[in-house]
């Protein structure tokens, strides 16, 4: 056990809190619908040119060309995070789409999109899940028809995240109808201004349509080219898993900073004139909670270490998601408990507490359960391939 | 930045596992059932040949001088084997607080310690919970009164006694006016009793020593976590061992999600609980400021997901689990005894409250 960084890696961290001193006060703080799209893709282009963002990427894709050091990723999100900055972009182009090029893209493809995504200049969304194709996604029903050089696609995607905002879609499609559902699925690339193709909002029980957006997306006989395939067709599912891969691993928490923020909330709140912290049923919800935090951080301690080591840690690297996600839920659930009657409040209302956060992130934390493999998927995960439980038997052919 | 167990310790716990699995069966540890005490010595001398009895102790006193996170270690293959053994009491509790004392303290009890010849039982109850009118006074340079649930008293050769939060002392076994009472719990593998003290004069005593009392406390509260969670290792590997192998409806019932289910939820608890007591253990050399909280958050938080995960892999069993023949039972009331010792999760949660500030000292 050696918690300690070394000298050249404190050396790293100096370097990015230095920049972030000088940097900062034009960002700090501001969630990316807050800048004008010029002004934040101007300080991506920033974080590129000092390699915090784009770091392992290729130069000759747009990115900054390091070594890959998982050390540095860990260094630049703590002090990204310390100074309540965004790093990077959080979309799905740079976080799911880039990868997957990089692994599966043709040379053109790279040259094309790598770097104008990194740099914000072209915004993806992920056309996956079908209305009924949830967690058996490889079932999806969306089509791609050859016409000449072309397919022409028909169907419906959901749960489509930014999908309003988006440039472009990659999506995954059923190329081959008469092959097994797994290998019948190509993996296509497409321009959300294409004819045919149509964008409709899905209102969540969160009520918004912002930040957090959901859409559907509607394919009427939309026309795309066959070199939009990414990989070779029919090789979709794998290619998606790669790209699913990416998702579990950019699911990870700010847990420590959520419950500083309760803490917070339950030493100011008072009720009948005493603090909620003072409330020794309260205060002991929150001491069950801080164990779990604790946990969960020390737990991706152990994690980081053995990916550094390029050891399998088994079992316990299949869990993060499964307990952060009900942990993010728990945590707003005792915040609004502490607010009793006003803990109700929602959508701006006086007397809301924390511009109505608890409420917002009660919401959001019920999403990311169900979101990116719902719990359930996670636990036959977790006992199939971690503890080596057999497979639910397929049902007899009818 | 390496967090996790070195190849040493990772060699300790193969080591640990693989002797007691073939010498402390759980036939063997059930044979121990009818005996008025089951801290076995032939048992301790067996771990004081491993080095295990002494792991704490200072190399000038014949121990390896190792660090908490090792003593863990040998707890957790303790738990995981429900090995009775006064591990808990001699290896820890009174080794950290002989350590501290050692200038002060009889030369040979950490020798005695580590060669497994001395055994230290512990009343350390009253520290933080006095009930039936417990507790230890010193009058005219003799002890008296009563301390309950003391741990590894009955076959021990000393007593360490917390006197109060400030103070301990040290009575031989069969010191005149010393009497120990087994008070007999549903766990079989684990020593505890009552201990009446009357005119008892003291091998030592030691004022002033707060801090120690603590460290003390600190150590007994970690390496009771370890010794839980080890056993809801063992309990979990049970159950799934068992559900890949039983049938119903035609189909291994571990093929239904109902049960993989259950299994996912236990081990999805362990595996972040295992890597806070590494965290918990490491500090108590590397980072003590961290310790009296991480302790703390440490067992209540194993105690918690102890309870469930001992309940949830017996219901994986079904009936059978429920039987005395399946053994199972052993490690539901280890890790449900440990629950009530050095402290329940309510009184280390608040505890953990209080160390941060947020409840007003009570």
């Amino acid at each position: 056990m050696d918690l300690e960084y070394g000298q050249e890696y404190e050396a790293f961290r100096q370097e990015v809190r230095s920049f972030l001193d000088n940097n900062k006060l034009k960002v700090k703080g501001r969630a990316p619908s807050e800048l004008t799209r010029q002004q934040y893709n101007d300080w991506l282009e920033l974080q590129i040119e000092h390699g915090y963002w784009a770091r392992t990427i290729p130069k000759q894709y747009g990115g900054y060309g390091a070594e890959p050091d998982l050390m540095h990723t860990v260094i630049m999100d703590e002090e990204f995070n310390r100074a309540g900055v965004m790093r990077g972009s959080p979309s799905q182009g740079p976080s799911m789409l880039v990868p997957t090029l990089l692994e599966h893209g043709t040379e053109e493809q790279k040259q094309r999109w790598i770097g104008p995504t990194m740099r914000g200049e072209v915004r993806w969304c992920q056309g996956y899940s079908e209305p009924g194709s949830g967690s058996d996604l490889a079932s999806l029903q969306t089509s791609a028809r050859e016409d000449g050089d072309d397919f022409l696609i028909n169907g419906q995607k959901i749960w489509t995240s930014t999908a309003d905002r988006s440039d472009m879609i990659f999506v995954l499609v059923r190329t081959e109808p008469e092959a097994p559902k797994h290998s019948g699925i190509s993996y296509i690339l497409l321009d959300m201004k294409t004819e045919g193709l149509e964008v409709q909002p899905l209102r969540t029980m969160s009520g918004d349509i912002g930040e957090n957006s959901f859409n559907q997306v509607f394919f009427k006989d939309v026309r795309v080219p066959q070199s939009s395939v990414v990989g070779h067709r029919g090789e979709g599912w794998k290619i998606a898993n790669t790209t699913l891969k990416h998702e579990r691993n950019s699911l990870s928490s700010n847990a420590e900073g959520t419950l500083f923020r309760l803490m917070r909330l339950m030493e100011k709140e008072t009720i009948n004139g005493v603090s909620a912290m003072a409330n020794p049923v309260y205060r002991d919800r929150l001491m069950k909670l801080q164990a779990r935090v604790l946990a969960m951080k020390h737990h991706a301690m152990r994690l980081l270490t053995c990916s550094l080591k390029q050891e399998n840690p088994g079992v316990a690297g299949l869990v993060t998601k499964l307990q952060n996600c009900q942990l993010g839920f728990d945590m707003a659930s005792l915040a609004i408990d502490v607010m009793g009657e006003l803990g109700a409040l929602y959508d701006h209302t006086k007397y809301e507490r924390d511009k109505g956060f608890w409420q917002a992130h009660s919401f959001f934390s019920l999403g990311l359960i169900i979101g990116g493999g719902t719990a359930q998927i996670q636990k036959n995960i977790i006992s199939e391939r971690g503890l080596g439980l057999p497979r639910e038997p397929k049902p007899a052919k009818a | 930045m390496d967090f996790g167990l070195s190849e040493d310790q990772i060699m300790l716990d193969e080591t640990l596992r693989s002797f007691l699995a073939d010498q402390v069966s759980i036939e063997r540890i059930r044979s121990l059932r009818e005996e008025s005490c089951p801290n076995h010595r032939d048992i301790w001398k067996e771990l004081a040949e491993l080095g295990a009895t002494g792991i704490l102790v200072p190399e000038e006193h014949g121990g390896s001088e190792l660090s908490l996170l090792d003593a863990a270690v040998v707890a957790w293959t303790l738990g995981h084997a429900v090995t009775p053994s006064p591990f808990l009491g001699s290896s820890i509790l009174a080794t950290v607080a002989l350590r501290d004392l050692s200038h002060k303290a009889i030369p040979g009890w950490l020798g005695g310690i580590a060669s497994g010849e001395t055994v230290f039982g512990v009343a350390a109850t009253e520290l933080f919970s006095k009930r039936e009118e417990a507790g230890i006074r010193i009058e005219g340079g003799t002890l008296h009164g009563k301390a309950m649930m003391a741990l590894d008293a009955c076959n021990a050769d000393f007593i360490l006694v917390g006197v109060d939060p400030q103070t301990l002392a040290v009575v031989r076994r069969d010191a005149d006016g010393v009497e120990v009472e087994r008070l007999r719990t549903t766990d079989a593998t684990r020593c505890t009793s009552e201990i009446i003290l009357k005119d008892t004069a003291p091998e030592a005593v030691f004022e002033n020593v707060g801090p120690t009392v603590q460290r003390m406390l600190e150590a007994g509260r970690i390496t009771l976590a370890a010794e839980t969670l080890g056993a809801c290792e063992a309990m979990i590997e049970q159950a799934v061992a068992y559900a890949k192998e039983r049938k119903q409806f035609n189909r291994v019932i571990g093929s239904f999600q109902a049960v993989k289910h259950m299994c996912s939820e236990m081990i999805a608890d362990l595996e972040p609980a295992r890597s806070l007591l590494w965290y918990a253990a490491h500090s108590f050399n590397a980072i003590p400021d961290e310790t009296p909280l991480m302790s703390c958050h440490a067992l209540a938080h194993a105690s918690e997901i102890g309870r469930e995960i001992a309940s949830v892999a017996t219901q994986v069993h079904g009936g059978i689990g429920w039987t005395d023949d399946q053994n199972l039972h052993f490690w539901f009331k280890r890790i449900g005894v440990a629950r009530h010792l050095l402290g329940g999760p309510e009184f280390l949660r608040d505890r953990a409250a209080e160390l941060q500030g947020l409840a007003k000292a009570s």
